[in-house]
């Protein structure tokens, strides 16, 4: 059919995220938009433009609290960026900060505009306790009594299980049309891979180690420090264990399917609170102020797919992607694949290598290819980082942006399962300079 | 219709009469002689009036409604009964507001203050616009008078004397929402709205204001006796009746007289007049003028800094980042590692819970102020602050890297407060743009601010640096860069002073005590702990090189042994959680007078020394830097006033006699007697 080329080249500049901050049972220092104004005004602030010469903001977040609406325009202001200037926010469940690059990228690549920021922004640690339904009954009612007897009346329909709360995030983490949670999906896939235990908890303990090395190495310049009002601050990811082993790992007890599964809480992405933000120019724009140039985004692709399986969105986005340049897997570099699960990452490792899973799912002949571990996540991933829904899908297209330059290498590919059943894949190229 | 040259009456489509005040060759409302001539006669007009519904009273001026009486008029009564015919006039034409039979309404926007209120109060309504600007109150305590035209008796009358009284003892201001609530205000709304809400008023006629019946019962005899003693009491904690009689006479003429009939406003004009010639409100008048000085000196720059870069986030540098965001400024914060940092965002942060109270507005500074460690800042400041550890080569290492980075415009400020500014340009491109900006601990309680010209800071920085300091609303006072500078330089030989007469076996608390009697907000072994003994041995040892004075022994060894007052818990004093754990009662021989007569004597001599050298343009100056930068007792109109009301020759022979008795030998070269006629 036809191809999907784009008019202008996108290019990522620059781009900073907070500490990703592990939630710990209780709200967390900061909501969704202090998080992304930490980030944006630490990215802002070593520009050599102004906040108000940015053309438009947009930001993913999954859920933003109600004083939040829109949050990206809240943000935009926050950050000191121009009253006149547009911004908006988009949801694409776990792949939110992915859409909002993708949204930039458009909005540059047609001509649009020339300077965007861009990303997602999650405060996880505090998604709302919510009434029940029970609840806001009995309050409608007693809201609609007008006098005292009426008022009693209704006092007394009162029950104590009216108190329970529902707890948004565990709703915004099931799949509501299949009425299975995220961490079952993780399951189906480990059943249908037969990936044990033993390889998931391998698998996240090297996500663990290589987070921790890329910290003690400095190797993660985009993290910026984040100050929260009580004295507290946070220079790094805290979710990272430096010490963990196989042996800790293995005394973890299945959390989504008790008792039998084998999906943890330690092979799993970490509830977390974090912010990333890009900033995306075109030529013109990285020209008029000098910018350096971090990478080129070539393009992105998104699928959709069964949702029960919903961890196998990377294998369905990123192959299309790479079918439509003709590029191979060996023609990748470098990988981030979004660490929601280990045994979802490793599903999707399996699947392409996997010649009746490609030719019956991905209209191939044969199977794409044995990924390369060493080339996969290479400074950890969502495991020992967490994952703040909303910005994880800007964190790796940046980190992957920065191992490319660190490597000398040419391209790379980001991508991201998103729950409800569908994958985002976003292929970026080491660049330089914009050329003439 | 008649016309007046300070105000002016237009009448609206709904008949209703607006009388707008427009002080003539003004840009604020203050009432003097001339205008309430002139509004006695408006007033007199309406009595007969029955063409007009009601009648508007507004401010003609862009900035506020009435900023008071005019203060420049306080020394111009010849006698008592002068002033207190003055305020007997006043009284009799707010009466007649008061018995007008057409409705009255008193539109405000922005502050409306002292006599200002006072002309309000008579109005049947008063509508005010709920914004940032409006303030009510009468402040006239802090001019050591008390309000004289019939603000004492209405506003309690009016809302009862809790909150009534509490107003006029304490001077405080209010916003128009407080104003509201309180009920001295009939409704606070929104700017679009003011006009429909006034107007509503004279067309809808409601039942005027009253007390609730439990605010009257506070007016009552039995009553009084009862709240006054309670006020009394609570007032005698905070000031002392022989420094401050004004809210004491005005709470005992409520006490005697309440609120209802002719005496209470008869009492309140004859105290109010005799209050305008103590020693008291003179020099609060003085320093008034002083403070409207040091305002004025700011305004001929057109300098409007928005971006401030402060390096040094320990207690100075990151109180005054918080203290620019506060103001409205873009502040950057820089220190070596986010840990030093941290600290200064969570001051801040109470900081601006404390002043802005909404939780946008405190968001909104949070977001003005950034932690900065890569210093990123420095390239878009105007004014870039250091404010990073007393030693000379660090702050010429800092510089030399800010200059080449920061832009052209900028101003490059220290905030040192003993290094000499020629010693820290010197390695400077441009030295010319060097200025001291040295503040005073802590940032958002002392007003002011030293401006510090080294010899090579060229005039247009100087002044812009005056410039941000009125920006975020110090007051600034030029000085010249010599050691100490105006007030560490008089502070210090003091409070060496004092440590001197503990070793002579007088009890620390015994001092204090002089101290605080004589009018000081504290006393100097307190305000040693409190500004940390280590930084005033740092102090004393390089100053006291300077002027030769020895350092303590006592001082040094507590410094070593790790006293280092209240922040390690220990000084001269001991403290629990920062607070002075109470020191048990001590007796001496000597009389507190003796004590203060000494230490204060010391501080004059050193004052004197400053004139001398030109540290300061004049003694007006002086005075102003100690009284806002120190608290120096302001009834006294600061220490070369009090000299001179003294007598300098006087004062002069009993500090050498004094010297002499200690056995202290007497430098003639620094003798004030040569000051008497310049100053």
């Amino acid at each position: 059919m036809e191809t999907k080329t784009m008019r202008r080249d996108v290019y990522i500049v620059d781009g900073a995220r907070t500490p990703f901050l592990k939630a710990r049972g209780k709200p967390g220092p900061f909501s969704a938009s202090d998080l992304a104004v930490s980030a944006g005004r630490e990215l802002l602030a070593r520009q050599p433009f102004s906040p108000t010469d940015i053309d438009e903001v947009v930001l993913g977040c999954m859920m933003p609290s109600p004083d939040e609406a829109n949050i990206g325009r809240l943000v935009g202001l926050r950050l000191g960026c121009s009253k006149s200037m547009p911004a908006w926010t988009v949801q694409r469940n776990c792949a939110s900060g992915m859409e909002a690059i993708d949204n930039a990228v458009k909005d540059i690549a047609i001509g649009r505009h020339n300077l965007v920021l861009a990303g997602g922004t999650e405060s996880m640690s505090r998604a709302p306790l919510l009434f029940n339904n029970g609840m806001v009954n009995w309050l409608a009612g007693m809201w609609g009594s007008k006098n005292i007897p009426a008022k009693l009346k209704q006092l007394i329909k009162f029950r104590p299980q009216f108190l329970a709360p529902v707890i948004s995030l565990m709703k915004g983490l099931t799949d509501p049309t299949i009425n299975l949670n995220m961490g079952q999906t993780a399951e189906i896939i480990a059943h249908q891979f037969n990936i044990s235990r033993e390889q998931m908890d391998a698998f996240a303990l090297e996500s663990h180690q290589r987070a921790a090395n890329a910290i003690s190495n400095k190797q993660l310049p985009e993290v910026a420090a984040s100050y929260a009002t009580t004295g507290q601050f946070f220079i790094e990811d805290d979710g990272v264990r430096h010490d963990t082993t196989m042996e800790k790992l293995g005394t973890l007890k299945p959390f989504f399917d008790k008792k039998f599964g084998n999906v943890t809480a330690g092979n799993s992405s970490q509830v977390t609170d974090g912010a990333a933000l890009l900033l995306l120019a075109s030529k013109e724009a990285v020209q008029k102020y000098k910018l350096p140039v971090l990478a080129r985004i070539v393009d992105v692709e998104w699928a959709g797919l069964d949702p029960s399986v919903m961890g196998l969105g990377p294998a369905y986005a990123s192959t299309a992607l790479l079918k439509r340049y003709n590029l191979h897997l060996n023609d990748i570099d470098f990988w981030e694949i979004n660490e929601a699960f280990a045994a979802q990452v490793l599903g999707c490792v399996e699947a392409l290598a996997d010649d009746q899973f490609c030719r019956d799912n991905l209209g191939m002949d044969k199977a794409f290819g044995k990924m390369d571990m060493s080339r996969l996540n290479v400074d950890g991933g969502g495991v020992a980082l967490g994952h703040p829904v909303g910005a994880s899908g800007a964190r790796i297209v940046l980190r992957l942006a920065h191992i490319l330059k660190r490597n000398n290498a040419q391209r790379g590919v980001a991508s991201i399962c998103i729950g409800g059943g569908q994958g985002g894949a976003m292929l970026i190229e080491n660049v330089s300079s914009v050329g003439v | 219709m008649q016309t007046y040259k300070n105000w002016r009456l237009e009448t609206d489509n709904d008949g209703i009469l607006w009388v707008y005040f427009d002080k003539q060759d003004a840009s604020v409302n203050t009432l003097n002689p001339e205008t309430m001539e002139e509004f006695s006669s408006i007033v007199d007009s309406l009595a007969n009036d029955t063409q007009h519904k009601g009648v508007i009273i507004a401010s003609g001026k862009k900035n506020g409604f009435i900023a008071g009486a005019d203060i420049s008029q306080f020394n111009k009564f010849k006698d008592v009964a002068d002033a207190t015919a003055m305020l007997r006039k006043g009284q009799d034409i707010f009466e007649k507001l008061e018995n007008l039979k057409m409705p009255t309404v008193a539109m405000i926007e922005g502050f409306c203050v002292g006599g200002g209120l006072e002309l309000v109060l008579p109005c049947r309504y008063r509508v005010v616009e709920d914004g940032p600007k409006t303030r009510l109150g009468l402040p006239e305590v802090t001019l050591g008078i008390h309000p004289g035209w019939g603000g004492t008796v209405r506003l309690p009358r009016l809302i009862g004397a809790l909150n009534g009284m509490d107003l006029v003892l304490s001077g405080r201001t209010v916003s128009g929402k407080a104003a509201a609530k309180m009920g001295f205000v009939d409704a606070a709304v929104p700017k679009r709205h003011l006009v429909r809400a006034a107007k509503q008023y004279i067309l809808s006629k409601p039942a005027r204001h009253k007390a609730s019946w439990f605010q009257e019962l506070t007016n009552s005899k039995f009553a009084r006796k009862f709240l006054a003693k309670m006020m009394r009491k609570k007032l005698r904690a905070k000031i002392n009746p022989a420094h401050y009689p004004a809210p004491f006479q005005a709470l005992d003429n409520w006490e005697e007289f309440g609120v209802d009939g002719e005496m209470p406003y008869e009492q309140e004009a004859r105290t109010c007049g005799k209050l305008f010639f103590s020693e008291t409100s003179r020099n609060l008048v003085r320093c008034f003028f002083l403070q409207e000085r040091l305002k004025g000196l700011a305004k001929e720059s057109q300098f409007s800094p928005k971006h401030i870069h402060v390096v040094g986030a320990g207690t100075m540098g990151g109180d005054i980042a918080a203290w620019c965001a506060l103001k409205g400024m873009t502040v950057t914060l820089q220190d070596r590692e986010p840990k030093l940092i941290a600290p200064a965002i969570k001051r801040a942060y109470n900081l601006f819970k404390e002043k802005l109270k909404e939780p946008h507005l405190i968001q909104q500074a949070m977001d003005r102020l950034m932690p900065d460690v890569s210093g990123q800042g420095i390239a878009r400041a105007d004014v870039i602050i250091e404010a990073i550890y007393e030693d000379l080569a660090a702050k010429q290492a800092l510089f030399k890297s800010v200059e080449s980075k920061a832009k052209p415009t900028a101003i490059l400020a220290t905030n040192t407060s003993s290094i000499p500014l020629d010693d820290i340009n010197s390695v400077l491109d441009r030295p010319e743009r060097l200025v001291g900006i040295h503040f005073f601990n802590p940032v958002a309680k002392m007003q002011l601010v030293e401006v510090v010209k080294g010899d090579r800071t060229a005039d247009d920085v100087a002044a812009k640096a005056l410039s941000f300091t009125r920006k975020i609303d110090r007051l600034p006072l030029p000085v010249k860069s010599s050691p100490g500078f105006l007030v560490n330089r008089i502070l210090m030989p003091y409070l060496l002073e004092a440590v001197n007469m503990l070793d002579e076996g007088i009890p620390a608390p015994v001092i204090d005590k002089a101290m605080v009697e004589f009018g000081m907000p504290m006393g100097p072994i307190a305000l040693g702990d409190a500004v940390g003994l280590d930084v005033c041995l740092s102090v004393a040892k390089y100053l006291g090189k300077y002027l030769n004075i020895p350092v303590p022994q006592r001082l040094i060894t507590m410094v070593e042994q790790g006293k280092l007052g209240r922040k390690s818990g220990e000084g001269f004093y001991k403290y629990k959680n920062g607070k002075q754990i109470k020191p048990d009662d001590v007796s001496t021989d000597k009389s507190l007078e003796d004590i203060s007569d000494r230490l204060v004597l010391r501080m004059l001599d050193e004052a004197f020394a400053c004139l001398r050298e030109g540290v300061v343009a004049d003694g007006d100056l002086l005075d102003a830097g100690m009284i806002y930068g120190t608290g120096f007792a302001p009834f006294r109109g600061g220490p070369i006033h009090y000299a001179k009301t003294k007598g300098i020759h006087d004062l002069y022979q009993q500090y050498t006699r004094q010297k002499q008795l200690r056995g202290e030998k007497v430098d003639e070269t620094r003798t004030w007697e040569m000051l008497m006629e310049t100053n």
